[in-house]
């Protein structure tokens, strides 16, 4: 037992404290929205903590130093890849007509479409009469 | 923003592939070394038209300075994010005002706007929705006051801006332009 593997265990702990925390708030949160800020957020927090406690708390253990670098470089991954995926799919839920939660209190991203269809709507109009 | 010359695109992918390979590897062994720059140069080879435009202008030392700095500045402000997230999820009565806001980037590069898209979604209780243009649309946890109580739709934009892309902005300038 030394510093490294007591704070690479203390880091693995926290990970998992925050995976509770977005199972919790997938059960809680009202809609699909709310839910992917708890489900996608904490598990980047989570994986993180999890990841590269395991590396430290390996290297304290006594094995290589390459567990930490390739620990690091996995995380790194993680970070560049896990917002995509969620993007992709709070898009995809807004496009195929999911409600917001009734108290939602603001919804640009409706108004937005709403007016670049009039929009287009109206362009079309006008090349009709032409 | 022009294209690099081919040969500066290329030269960049392959001091980033060898980079991830030396990390991966994490061995400084002669072996490893030079079949690992071989790979590089072979898998560079076809993937650099996609891989980067810009090429070595990358590795400017500002923005490589900057890029450092990033990394722990956007650190501390998802520990933060998730901390406020989590007090959502754990506080019995649910403090949650959900709504899609809508902001405006002064970024220009693709790259730019990818990445402060991706920012934004790993900063827990924003999510970005949309992208179109500049405009950005974005899914917040907890629409604050000053965003909900705007008159107009320019004092909405400026106020939600202010608190989700100013903050990750002033680097990703620097960084990708």
């Amino acid at each position: 037992m030394n510093v490294l593997s007591a704070t690479g265990e203390a880091l693995v702990l926290i990970g998992t404290f925050f995976y509770f925390l977005s199972a919790l708030g997938l059960i809680r949160m009202p809609d699909v929205y709310n839910r992917m800020q708890t489900s996608t957020k904490s598990a980047t927090l989570g994986s993180l903590g999890v990841i590269i406690g395991t590396g430290l708390w390996a290297v304290g253990m006594g094995h290589s130093v390459a567990w930490i670098v390739q620990t690091v470089v996995v995380a790194t991954f993680i970070l560049l890849t896990n917002p995509i995926s969620a993007h992709a799919l709070i898009r995809g839920a807004y496009r195929s007509g999911i409600p917001l939660w009734n108290g939602s209190v603001v919804d640009k991203y409706g108004e937005h479409l709403k007016a670049k269809a009039e929009a287009a709507e109206n362009e079309k109009n006008e090349g009709d009469g032409e | 923003m022009g294209e690099a010359n081919r040969f500066s695109r290329y030269a960049y992918t392959v001091i980033v592939l060898f980079l991830i390979w030396i990390l991966l590897t994490a061995s400084l062994d002669r072996q490893e070394l030079i079949f690992g720059f071989l790979l590089s140069l072979f898998v560079a080879s076809f993937t650099y038209p996609m891989f980067t435009s810009r090429g070595l202008g990358n590795l400017h030392p500002r923005r490589v300075a900057y890029a450092m700095a990033y990394v722990p500045y956007f650190l501390w402000a998802m520990i933060m994010a998730n901390l406020d997230v989590a007090y959502r999820v754990l506080h019995p009565k649910r403090p949650i005002r959900p709504g899609i806001v809508h902001c405006k980037t002064v970024l220009k590069s693709n790259t730019g706007k990818l990445s402060l898209a991706n920012s934004i979604t790993l900063t827990p209780g924003t999510i970005t929705l949309d992208v179109d243009g500049e405009d950005y649309f974005i899914h917040w946890i907890w629409v604050p006051d000053e965003v909900l109580g705007a008159k107009t739709e320019g004092e909405h934009v400026e106020n939600a801006s202010r608190n989700i892309t100013r903050p990750f902005e002033k680097f990703l300038k620097v960084i990708f332009g």
